[in-house]
């Protein structure tokens, strides 16, 4: 899709006025509108229509829970902690800058200095329950290793649902086989998006 | 009376309970899967194959649901009310040939219960009757959505009654008989005596009136679950409000094979074709309620009151008028 397309936002002949007559003042023109709206038949328009659709059969349903909709690489669902590709060590750092920012106080972050003498994280947890997935944990940390994943769908027994650190930290198999899905950033577009995508118009 | 002919009744009875009822919990499947393709939905797809048992566990959920008789309703009018709907819909069909007559067994069989000279004016009287159930429904149900259902409902069967009997009273002018039977009989002659060329107009007022009959969609203001929740359904649960549902469904039928029996040809020179092309039609009818369901928006009671006192009224008087003038 070229840009020029986006850059000429003047009406084309894809938009246009609806024409609507002026209401009919006069009993005369009352008449003859009650006699056009009488024989134009358009309640058989709308059996037509009706019937059209059934005939072409482009029914749009999604049966969820075996088909679902793609979602978008900005959707803000249960949140990852990814790892670094190089070595498959945790990203974070323990820098708490998470915590500091929830709006909404769900983050807890402990950490410890190990034997290396660097930062490492003992206690992480999300209390979901408390969660508004603004996604400002994701935002403000540095090394991109808090991010939000596709998870949508939760149940849990109490309102108070967990998620702990080893919950959200990528599996070290998954990075055997490369398959960590990374974040795209923020901005970034839903696949396919190009396709859908139309311009506003400028003049009405 | 032969106790042949009181067998032969009762099981014609029999058959014609099961069959419609059953046929009212299939017309709700096919009602929905019809709806939803118009708007390009799947409609029930989980039970069963294509969702085709899903009128029995429809079944299964009213009946075993609990039976609540809330407080301050008039207890023996709310419980008799939807029994009037469900029972008048299938007395009407008492008088509804379904069927040319066929023999089995060496034994001639009429699809008929009784075959009573007032076919017509019985039917209309006992469907009319079957109003009483959202009527009273309405009424004893301490509900105000339920009260205003049954007000509409008075008012929608004094302006619909009206059509309904003055259309059909031209053919049967024209036929000199209330027998559906003979209504039959007079068409048999193939497609050009069929009656509705002779009356279109008594056939379209009587299509109209049909639908305020049924409460189907364009007059469906008496259970306009938009405006008043349910209307007189609204307090009904479980099985009780089942037989409304069945009443309405019934209904449908019956006034699908009505149409095409006082207009259509109904079943023709009683031939095997023929039996099946009132099916036919029967089914083109019964499509055409669910049809408009899914095109046709609702009229308002004051509307539809209008459309039948100042349109739909003058208009079967002057079509009396006409073939009486035509017929001297």
């Amino acid at each position: 899709m070229k840009d020029e397309q986006f850059n000429n936002r003047n009406i084309t002949n894809e938009y246009f006025l609806v024409d609507i007559e002026d209401y009919p003042t006069q009993p005369w023109d009352k008449f003859k509108r009650v006699v056009k709206r009488t024989f134009r038949a358009e309640l058989f328009v709308g059996l037509w229509v009706v019937m059209r659709e059934m005939l072409r059969f482009d029914i749009h349903t999604v049966s969820y829970p075996e088909e679902k909709m793609p979602i978008g690489p900005r959707y803000r669902a249960i949140h990852e902690m990814k790892r670094l590709w190089e070595s498959d060590t945790e990203r974070c750092i323990g820098c708490g800058l998470c915590e500091k920012i929830c709006v909404a106080n769900c983050i807890r972050i402990d950490t410890k200095i190990d034997k290396n003498s660097r930062k490492e994280v003992s206690e992480y947890s999300i209390n979901l329950g408390r969660c508004i997935y603004c996604g400002y944990c994701a935002e403000v940390c540095p090394e991109l290793a808090i991010t939000h994943g596709g998870r949508y769908e939760n149940a849990s027994e109490q309102r108070e649902h967990f998620t702990i650190y080893e919950d959200m930290l990528t599996p070290l198999d998954k990075m055997k086989t490369a398959s960590q899905e990374e974040f795209e950033g923020f901005g970034a577009i839903t696949p396919h998006e190009d396709e859908r995508v139309k311009k506003t118009p400028l003049a009405y | 009376m032969e106790m042949a002919y009181l067998i032969e009744t009762i099981i014609k009875i029999v058959v014609v309970m099961l069959v419609f009822s059953a046929l009212a919990g299939i017309g709700t499947y096919f009602e929905r899967k019809i709806l939803a393709f118009m708007q390009r939905r799947l409609g029930p797809m989980n039970v069963g194959p294509y969702g085709v048992l899903q009128f029995g566990a429809d079944a299964i959920k009213l009946f075993t649901k609990e039976d609540i008789v809330p407080t301050n309703v008039v207890a023996p009018i709310f419980k008799i009310a939807p029994v009037i709907t469900a029972a008048t819909a299938f007395i009407a069909a008492a008088a509804i040939p379904f069927l040319p007559s066929f023999t089995m067994f060496g034994y001639e069989v009429h699809p008929i219960i009784a075959d009573i000279n007032i076919g017509i004016l019985y039917i209309l009287g006992v469907m009319g009757v079957g109003l009483y159930g959202p009527l009273l429904g309405g009424m004893a149900s301490a509900n105000k959505f339920a009260l205003l259902s049954a007000a509409r409902g008075a008012a929608v069967f004094i302006s619909y009654e009206v059509v309904t009997g003055l259309s059909i009273l031209a053919p049967i002018m024209m036929v000199g008989s209330l027998s559906l039977i003979d209504f039959n009989e007079y068409q048999a002659g193939g497609i050009t005596s069929w009656i509705v060329w002779s009356q279109p107009v008594a056939f379209i007022l009587f299509w109209i009136a049909a639908f305020a009959e049924t409460g189907r969609t364009p007059f469906h203001l008496i259970a306009n679950d938009h405006e008043i929740i349910d209307g007189f359904g609204t307090e009904y649960s479980g099985m009780r409000w089942g037989l409304f549902f069945i009443g309405e469904y019934a209904n449908m039928f019956f006034i699908s094979f009505m149409i095409p029996i006082l207009f259509l040809g109904g079943y023709g020179d009683g031939s095997f074709l023929g039996a099946m092309a009132l099916l036919g039609k029967m089914s083109f009818f019964f499509f055409f309620f669910l049809w408009t369901r899914a095109a046709w928006p609702d009229v308002r009671p004051d509307q539809l009151m209008m459309l039948c006192w100042k349109i739909l009224m003058p208009v079967a008087v002057l079509n009396i008028l006409v073939t009486a003038i035509v017929m001297m």
